[in-house]
């Protein structure tokens, strides 16, 4: 493999591993402010010992996320730093507001959350929950708005080969963001939900004390992800109209959609090899016309096939890469416009499936526990359980589609507005050796997946010891106001 | 000044801000094992810290993020220059920030045991791989015309530029024993205080060390003064810590941290990225810098983002302003 592979696969397993912990961090933040929120007002203990409960996890959690996080960051400069260049003028300044506005907010205000349960106001520590989680979503907006663009940019003009900033307010009110913004969003939810869910259904089936705060955990769990799984489809749909005028490619590539079709089918599943050129050997079953209800909102309209794009996309961007040493091997090559197919097409399918069984899930926990229902059999804690895994894995099917989707472009060229701006994911890696990116893939990769043991494990023991260890309202902390009510 | 100006300025200012505030959690790392010498004390270590630490390190975060808004290739030629260097670093804030978390969540010796080499270690490498790139950016790095690095992967590494790692690290190791000494009560204040008297001396050198080598290579006459700056604020830190004020001896080992990063970015200008190949492929702060749009943009949001930061942050030192002795510690771990 060279260093553009390498370094590809190393960006891929660092953000899909970041984001199983962003979402979760996100979605529960809100949640466990929320429970919060309702003990302020209400004065029950069963909301102290949710926000007590989850809260914990979500630090734990939230840990995670912050060091890899930071990784994320640094990679840009270090194995891109073509890219960086080549984007810094407009990619770095959404980058800099996440910090400045959202990342100093989040982390010191859930510092104080976290110490100050006998140091603040109990009103003013509620405070500092919605702080830290309302930056946590807000964080979310602007690292968006930097995807975004590098999937549809605009606010921006050509200048001395590099793009230039021209609008900060066309980046950050982008069409493409303002959809993927509510997407992501809701599939933070629907983790968030389902961890719930997951983790309050088997307390309930085990039957321990505290029945009250479980059934309420499964309740708000499940019908937050069942909310969130219709935001998903909403946004989802809003997202597959703009695809298909921004980024046609990516579109016939979700559907492996060989050559174009009026009125255009939407394959549910196929058998054989969808990246086969000319569609001989896949037998789809398909819903007819549905591919163009959802790309354009007609039953009638044409959606573009693989083979026309390349032709469209050639006589556009080129047929083969310019002659530079920067881009190694790939140097005047033929450029591939097409994403790999099997990942494109199964990864759409297994986003859409896997957010639909855990939506399921949570309707099905819900009729099970109804009235003060608990079923007795084991396959209701399995189920739960098992449940949690489902919108993790739906959210990183849908960013790995939606990543490769876009090549071989790294900044995909916008078909209706700025001119020039785009560029091939080959010619914005670092020109480093093998060596040094070998050496941090397999480091990173390695201390992953260490930590995901050692957070499973923390996470599970902690699960198990339930809520005891929270103390009834009237006496939040301790007696002795000179010990700490939490510390390391 | 001009726009690009004020931003080499800012981005000085970051690293101020997160040298001053992570240089004393780096330092409370790496005593935690020497100046915590049972469970008790070593969690009153950890707790002058806890509500911080990671406030602290966004510093970091917001640097690096201005670097690549304002001087996108600064940011592209220095990272990638680094490449191992900085994954150490990464590995070493990966491991501390964890392992503060992890560290009481499991009631075992061993497991903190564990634990604690990893925020001993992470607390170590990562400011000594810090003061290595800073310093080997200021006294240049082999770029070519491009702006990437010409030398081998480890072309980092220098006499100089270990001074420089030295450097950091050691003033973080003095930053924090003083800081223990002013959040702390009981017996850690005293270990603390006379360890940071006996330190001092030998862990500031190599900063010292490696400023008047920066001085004499790049330095122009007015960086004298910050040099100079330095020493008086570490001499002055000394004495007013032998007369007992913790709180006098930390804000002037601020001055020399300050005093510090004035010297090194005053060297550094009106370069970003200096080459040591030929001059001509140095990156300089009016060419590397963003189109006056986006900086003015930012510029914005630093005039009203930095002040609410500080104001917050302040605030958090503030809510947990008490000393922290081994009474303050509950004896069950937080679950």
């Amino acid at each position: 493999m060279d260093v553009l592979d390498l370094a590809r696969w190393q960006f891929g397993i660092t953000t899909v591993y970041h984001f199983l912990m962003v979402p979760l961090t996100i979605g529960l933040s809100l949640l466990v402010a929320g429970t919060q929120t309702a003990w302020v007002r209400t004065g029950r203990r069963r909301y102290l010992a949710m926000t007590k409960f989850w809260g914990k996890l979500l630090l734990i959690n939230f840990a995670m996320g912050v060091v890899t996080g930071i990784v994320q960051e640094f990679q840009f400069g270090m194995a891109w730093n073509e890219y960086s260049r080549f984007v810094g003028d407009v990619f770095g300044a959404p980058l800099a507001m996440e910090g400045l506005v959202a990342f100093f907010v989040e982390s010191t205000f859930l510092g104080l959350w976290i110490f100050g349960w006998d140091r603040l106001p109990k009103r003013v520590h509620l405070a500092c929950a919605w702080a830290f989680s309302l930056a946590s979503v807000l964080s979310a907006y602007f690292i968006l708005a930097a995807n975004s663009w590098m999937q549809h940019p605009v606010g921006a003009e050509l200048v001395d080969g590099r793009p230039r900033l021209t609008s900060i307010w066309a980046v950050l009110g982008n069409s493409t963001l303002l959809a993927a913004y509510p997407h992501t969003i809701a599939g933070a939810f629907a983790v968030a939900g389902a961890f719930l869910v997951g983790i309050a259904a088997w307390q309930l089936w085990r039957a321990k004390p505290d029945g009250d705060v479980w059934r309420s955990s499964v309740k708000l769990g499940a019908w937050v992800g069942v909310a969130a799984f219709a935001a998903l489809l909403v946004s989802g749909d809003q997202q597959g109209r703009l695809m298909f005028d921004q980024q046609p490619m990516k579109m016939a590539a979700a559907e492996a959609l060989c050559h174009t079709e009026q009125p255009a089918g939407f394959s549910v599943f196929a058998v054989g090899d969808v990246a086969d050129p000319d569609c001989e050997s896949v037998k789809s079953i398909t819903v007819p016309a549905l591919l163009s209800f959802l790309a354009e909102g007609d039953f009638h309209s044409k959606v573009a096939g693989v083979d026309d794009l390349v032709t469209r996309y050639e006589q556009k961007y080129g047929s083969h890469y310019p002659v530079d040493p920067r881009l190694g091997e790939l140097s005047g090559k033929p450029i591939d416009y097409v994403p790999m197919l099997p990942v494109t097409y199964w990864g759409f399918r297994l986003m859409i499936g896997f957010g639909g069984i855990g939506a399921l899930i949570g309707v099905a926990v819900l009729w099970l526990t109804r009235r003060g229902r608990v079923p007795r059999h084991r396959w209701f804690p399995a189920l739960a359980v098992a449940g949690i895994a489902t919108p993790f894995l739906a959210n990183s099917f849908g960013w790995i589609f939606t990543e490769m989707g876009r090549q071989p472009f790294v900044v995909v060229p916008n078909p209706s507005g700025v001119d020039g701006v785009w560029m091939y994911t080959a010619r914005a890696v670092t020109g480093m050796s093998v060596g040094e990116v070998l050496t941090s893939l397999i480091t990173l990769t390695v201390v992953y997946g260490a930590l995901a043991v050692v957070e499973v494990f923390l996470i599970r023991r902690f699960v198990r010891g339930g809520v005891a260890a929270v103390p009834p309202p009237d006496r939040p902390g301790s007696d002795d106001r000179d010990v700490l009510s939490f510390a390391y | 000044m001009d726009l690009p100006t004020i931003w080499f300025a800012i981005i000085a200012l970051l690293w101020l801000g997160y040298l001053f505030l992570e240089g004393f959690d780096f330092g409370v790392g790496m005593l935690l094992r020497v100046l915590g010498r049972d469970e008790v004390s070593r969690r009153v270590l950890i707790n002058t810290i806890g509500p911080v630490w990671d406030g602290n390190e966004v510093w970091l975060i917001v640097a690096a993020g201005a670097t690549f808004a304002a001087f996108p290739g600064w940011y592209a030629g220095l990272f990638s220059a680094a490449y191992l260097p900085l994954l150490l670093v990464l590995l070493a804030l990966i491991g501390r920030g964890v392992a503060f978390e992890y560290r009481g969540k499991v009631d075992s010796a061993r497991w903190r045991d564990t634990w604690d080499v990893v925020i001993t270690a992470g607390s170590l490498i990562a400011p000594l791989g810090i003061g290595l790139l800073l310093s080997w950016n200021v006294l240049g790095v082999p770029l070519d015309a491009a702006g990437n690095r010409a030398g081998p992967p480890l072309a980092a590494l220098r006499w100089d530029t270990l001074l420089g790692a030295l450097g950091v690290a050691g003033f973080a190791l003095t930053h924090g024993a003083v800081f223990i000494a002013l959040k702390t009560d009981g017996p850690v204040r005293v270990r603390a205080r006379r360890l940071a008297l006996r330190l001092a001396p030998v862990a500031l050198a190599p900063l010292v060390a490696l400023l008047l080598v920066v001085q004499l290579r790049e330095g122009s006459s007015w960086t004298w003064f910050a040099l100079g700056a330095v020493a008086v604020a570490a001499a002055v830190s000394w004495l007013r810590l032998r007369a007992g004020r913790e709180g006098q001896a930390f804000a002037a080992l601020a001055t020399a941290i300050a005093a510090t990063v004035v010297t090194l970015f005053g060297a550094l200008y009106p370069d970003v990225l200096p080459s040591t190949v030929d001059p001509a492929n140095s990156l300089t702060i009016a060419e590397t810098a963003s189109s006056p749009y986006t900086l003015t943009v930012m510029t914005w949001l630093a005039a009203l983002g930095t002040p609410a930061v500080l104001v917050y942050q302040s605030w958090t030192y503030w809510v947990f302003r008490k000393r922290i002795s081994a009474a303050h510690i509950p004896e069950v771990h937080a679950p």
